[in-house]
Order: C-alpha cells, then sequence, then structure tokens
C-alpha cells in the first residue's frame, strides 16, 4: 500500500507537483491524467524515490520511503518509462533478467528461478522467443512491451506506468491493460498509470487523478471525475461524453469543431 | 549489422545463463592459454634472441631482470588499460569512452611528471600522483560532458579533446625543465613505452590489476543496468552513485598505475573490449575478465613487435597501438 501524504515536488525553488495527497490500495489501477506540463511524471519519478520530496512523505506499507535502500524499493515498486537507447547490444533475455537485480547479489549469476520469471514475463508480453533478439534491432512498439516485461519480471507490487501504450498498436494497448488489470484484481499489485487516452482511463482505472498545473483538482472512480466541466478545465477543449454501449462507463469523444480559442 | 547476425546464430541455442558460464569458462581458459603462449614466445623474441633450453649468465641476466619485467608489467599494463575502458564504456554509456581519449591517462601523466620534477627521490610518489592526476581529470572530463539532458557522445569525446589539449601543454611547459638527455626517454614515455619497466613497477601494477578486477566485478552486474540507462538502473536497485564512484575510483587506480608505470599507452581500452563484445556480448560479468585478458595479450603482443620491428632499435608501445586504434575510433564514431 502506497500512501502520499501532502507532497510538494519541484527543482531548485520551483514547485512542480503541489500538496498531493492519496491512497494506493492493494490491487488498485489509478490513472493520472492531466495537460502537458501538468506535472504528471514528475509526480510518478518521487513516488519511488527518484526525485527528492520538497514537503509531505510517502509511506510505503506504512514505513517511510526515504527509509528504504535502493534495492528494497526496486524490489517494491516496478517503474515502466520511456526508454533511452542503447548503443551496446544487449539481448531481449539480457535486459528483462535486468529487472531481477534487486533480487539478486551484485555479482553472481541469475538463478533459474530468475529465468523461469523473466521468461513468462516475456510470454505475458507477447514476447516468446524474442529472449536472444537485440534490444537495438527491435521497433519502438517491441521495445515498449520488452520495458513491460522487465517490470514484471520485478514482480513488484506496485507498478509505476507512465504512458505505457505510446508505440503500441491497439491489440497491444488492450492486452497491456488487461495484463496490468488482471495483475491488479489477482492482489499481485497496483499499478498507477499516466495516459492520455481517455478512454482507456475510463474503461480500466479503478480511480483517476486529475492533475492541473501541478496541482490535484479532483480524484474519483471515472464516473464522478470524468465530466465535460472537469476536462474543459484541463484541456480547454470541448468533448461530448456518453456511456460506453457495453460497460456503461463513461466514454469521451472529442469535439473538434468547438476547439476554444482562449 | 553482420557482426551482431553472427553472434545471434551462435547464441540462438543459449536459454541458461548457467550455460553461458560453462561456455564462458571455457573461452577463459582459452584466452589465459593464449596469453602464456603469447608470454612465452615475447620473452624469446627481442634484439638478442634466446633459446627456450639454454641460456648462459648473461642470457639469463637479460631473461630475468630486463625482458621478464618488461613482459610482465607490460601485461598488467593491457589488463589495467582494457579493464578501465570496458568499465568506463559501461558506466558512461559510450563505447568511445577510453583513458586516452577521455584524457585521463594525460592527467596522470601530468601527476607522473610532476612527482618526476619536484618528488624525484621518492618512487612511490609517481603513481600515487599519477592516480591523483587520473581521478582529477576523469572527475572534470565527466562534469563537463553532463548535462540536464545527460550524456550524448559527442559531448563526451569533446570534453576528453579540450582536457588533453589543455593537460597536454601543461606537459610540454613542463618538459622544458628537463635536459636533453631526459628529454628523449621522456618523450618515448609520453607516447607509451616499457623500455624502463621496473620490478617494482611491475608488482605495483600487479597489484592493481587484482584490486581492479574484484572491485569492478563486484559491480558487474550493476554496470550492466548502467550501461542501459542511469535512470533505468536507479528504479531497478543499482546505487548509481556509488557504482560510479568504484568505477571512477577503480579505473584512476588502474590507468594512474599503468601509465606510471609505462606513460599513456593509447587506445588499448578502445580497441579491446570492444572486440570482446563482438565475440561474447556486453555482459559485463564476461567483458570485465575477458577485456583484462585479452588486453595483456594485446599489449604484450604489440610491444613485442615495438621491440624486433626495427632491431636493435625500438619503436614506443604506444604507437603501435595508435597506429591499430585510430582507424578503429572513427569506425566506430561513424557507426554511433
Amino acid at each position: 500500500m502506497l500512501k502520499v501524504q501532502d507532497i510538494t515536488i519541484g527543482y531548485g525553488v520551483c514547485e512542480v507537483v503541489k500538496n498531493i495527497t492519496f491512497t494506493l490500495q492493494n490491487g488498485e489501477i489509478l490513472a493520472i491524467v492531466g495537460a502537458n506540463g501538468a506535472g504528471k511524471t514528475t509526480l510518478l519519478r518521487a513516488l519511488n524515490g527518484t526525485l527528492p520530496l520538497m514537503k509531505g512523505e510517502i509511506l510505503l506499507d506504512g514505513k517511510k520511503l526515504k527509509d528504504y535502500s535502493r534495492r528494497e524499493i526496486a524490489q517494491k515498486i516496478a517503474a515502466v518509462a520511456q526508454e533511452n537507447e542503447t548503443k551496446f547490444p544487449i539481448t531481449v533475455l539480457e535486459f528483462v533478467l535486468s529487472g531481477r537485480f534487486a533480487h539478486g547479489t551484485a555479482f553472481g549469476w541469475e538463478t533459474t528461478g530468475d529465468l523461469q520469471i523473466a521468461e513468462n514475463a516475456l510470454q505475458m508480453c507477447d514476447l516468446a522467443n524474442y529472449e536472444n533478439r537485440l534490444m537495438n534491432q527491435l521497433s519502438g512498439g517491441e521495445r515498449q512491451r520488452i520495458i513491460l516485461a522487465r517490470a514484471l519480471a520485478t514482480q513488484a507490487k506496485i507498478l509505476l506506468l507512465d504512458e505505457p501504450t505510446t508505440n503500441l498498436d491497439l491489440a497491444h494497448q488492450a492486452m497491456m491493460f488487461r495484463l496490468v488489470r488482471e495483475r491488479c484484481k489477482s492482489g499481485e499489485s497496483s499499478a498507477i498509470i499516466i495516459t492520455h487516452d481517455l478512454n482507456l482511463a475510463s474503461a480500466f482505472a479503478d480511480e483517476i487523478l486529475l492533475l492541473k498545473n501541478g496541482e490535484m483538482i479532483a480524484k474519483g472512480k471515472p464516473e464522478k471525475v470524468l465530466s465535460a466541466s472537469n476536462l474543459r478545465e484541463i484541456f480547454d477543449v470541448e468533448i461530448l461524453l456518453d456511456a460506453h454501449p457495453k460497460s456503461g462507463k463513461p466514454r469521451i469523444t472529442m469535439d473538434y469543431g468547438k476547439v476554444r480559442s482562449s | 549489422m553482420n557482426t551482431d547476425g553472427h553472434r545471434l546464430s551462435q547464441e540462438s541455442k543459449i536459454q541458461n545463463p548457467k550455460s553461458k558460464i560453462g561456455m564462458s569458462l571455457r573461452l577463459c581458459g582459452l584466452l589465459i592459454f593464449l596469453l602464456l603462449v603469447t608470454l612465452v614466445i615475447a620473452a624469446l623474441l627481442g634484439s638478442e634472441k634466446l633459446s627456450f633450453f639454454e641460456l648462459n649468465e648473461q642470457q639469463k641476466a637479460i631473461l630475468f631482470d630486463i625482458r621478464l619485467p618488461r613482459i610482465l608489467l607490460g601485461a598488467c599494463v593491457g589488463a589495467s588499460l582494457a579493464l578501465a575502458g570496458a568499465s568506463l564504456q559501461s558506466l558512461l554509456r559510450n563505447p568511445l569512452a577510453e583513458p586516452y581519449l577521455l584524457g585521463v591517462s594525460n592527467g596522470a601523466a601530468l601527476g607522473t611528471m610532476l612527482a618526476f620534477v619536484f618528488f624525484a627521490q621518492f618512487e612511490f610518489a609517481r603513481p600515487v600522483m599519477a592516480f591523483v592526476g587520473a581521478s582529477l581529470a576523469t572527475f572534470v572530463v565527466y562534469q563537463m560532458a553532463k548535462s540536464h539532458a545527460g550524456m550524448n557522445v559527442e559531448r563526451l569525446v569533446l570534453s576528453g579533446v579540450i582536457v588533453t589539449t589543455f593537460l597536454s601543454s601543461i606537459i610540454v611547459l613542463l618538459t622544458s625543465l628537463l635536459d636533453a638527455a631526459k628529454l628523449r626517454s621522456f618523450t618515448f614515455w609520453l607516447l607509451g613505452d616499457l623500455s624502463q619497466a621496473t620490478k617494482n613497477g611491475f608488482y605495483l601494477s600487479f597489484a592493481a590489476v587484482i584490486i581492479g578486477t574484484i572491485v569492478l566485478m563486484r559491480n558487474a552486474r550493476a554496470l550492466n543496468l548502467m550501461m542501459i540507462g542511469e535512470r533505468d538502473a536507479f528504479d531497478f536497485g543499482v546505487e548509481v552513485n556509488k557504482t560510479r564512484l568504484a568505477v571512477f575510483a577503480t579505473s584512476s587506480l588502474l590507468v594512474g598505475t599503468a601509465v606510471a608505470a609505462s606513460g599513456s599507452v593509447g587506445y588499448v581500452g578502445l580497441i579491446v573490449p570492444h572486440l570482446v563484445r563482438l565475440a561474447i556480448g556486453s555482459d559485463n560479468r564476461l567483458v570485465i575478465p575477458f577485456s583484462a585478458l585479452a588486453g595483456a595479450i594485446f599489449v604484450v603482443s604489440a610491444d613485442t613487435v615495438a621491440r624486433v620491428a626495427i632491431a636493435p632499435r625500438e619503436l614506443p608501445v604506444g604507437a603501435i597501438t595508435a597506429l591499430i586504434g585510430a582507424p578503429l575510433f572513427i569506425y566506430l564514431l561513424r557507426k554511433s
């Protein structure tokens, strides 16, 4: 369980994210939604201790985040970020096994258990038989799935996903969200997802957190939070809102004719 | 890329990291055997040809007091520079990082020279000052190359060039303090020269190689993650700052001892890890020990060429390594 208590994050004296409070229950999926520059990634980066807090406290399973070692945090929280390309020939299996780092010794080899976990993760992400391919010879979408596989291979209780679907085709977008949701339903993990796809957020998230200029302006169930007025306030656009014909969750459609000018 | 395709077909059967260890142990054995063969051949070749079976007193003296210290020091210098290159490349995510090109060797050379000019009576002052010089140069280059956007290949190489030329000019200024007789041997030393090898120099360099290998191996798995990205490494449990400090300190120790004994032998740290990665992939738990062995073989061979090519006169070994290394550098730069 992750408890975020009134945290403020910034660079230097500039506060980027202000006074955020929320709790992520086990098995819960929380989506963070906001315009570019609203502070979504900054917030996410603070949740695993990458960025220091200017104020407030983050409690991970009841203990302050800053009292954990890097290794302990990595065992409990896995991040899926946009990747940067590496210049070295690294195989997919080596890449995914690097997610097992926090479970082994700094020197020494992965155990057969680690290997099994890595191969399962690859299989789940529709990447069977990719083990020996080289990372720098794959497409952006394939790499994005491998990054997810690495996060799954950590078996961490909390997944932090920063726009995990940007390079994925429709089928793999659905696969990724199904995968994350199944893991959360079974209680294996909980997840925080940054996404610009409001319909995916609506369909898969238990709760949505709306961020504007670093401040939380709403948090709650998709039905409550994804209102026309909230979305107008955040994105400054007109949207059409109705219910998804099957799930009944909010369905968002852009009204391109009515983009507001100011 | 052809080479990668080759590697794919070679490794497609390898599923288990343990079987990778088995294959690596065999390859490691092969390299150790090759190193021994190289050492023996190097010991027998030279301006005075030695036979394997019978040696007179004078030849024994040549072998044990002059040639062996030089060959063994060459092996340690090669191992040191290759280790430093392999670890710096992974740490800085840049296949072009190399102690000589980054100015680290020149930092060590300046340190050695200052010790030589001001503390000539203390032999141990040279490696100590070389270590200090290498550390400072590493620190400065790293600070210059670092930016908010991360570190790109060109920025790092350029920072290295600036530090190298700056340090070179100080070295040249200092050489004006030397007399003509010392100047020639000093110029040779600057280019990378093993002819002034001593037993003490070898012992020190050997100790540095052992310590360096142990420290780097302890950080090898963390370096695998650093190679992917600093942020990734942090996210997945690496103490990034600790790893960086360990690698910088170790590479400074290795380069410092190597340069104090033999000057700036260039490009070893570029050529050797590159070839090793082509052969066995990027896993630092293999790249580090293999680079040490291959680096030793490479420098001993290059020094043998330097001794034999225009015998009885000699070339500086650094000239031979640069002759091979510079074209490879251009190839790698174009590729990246």
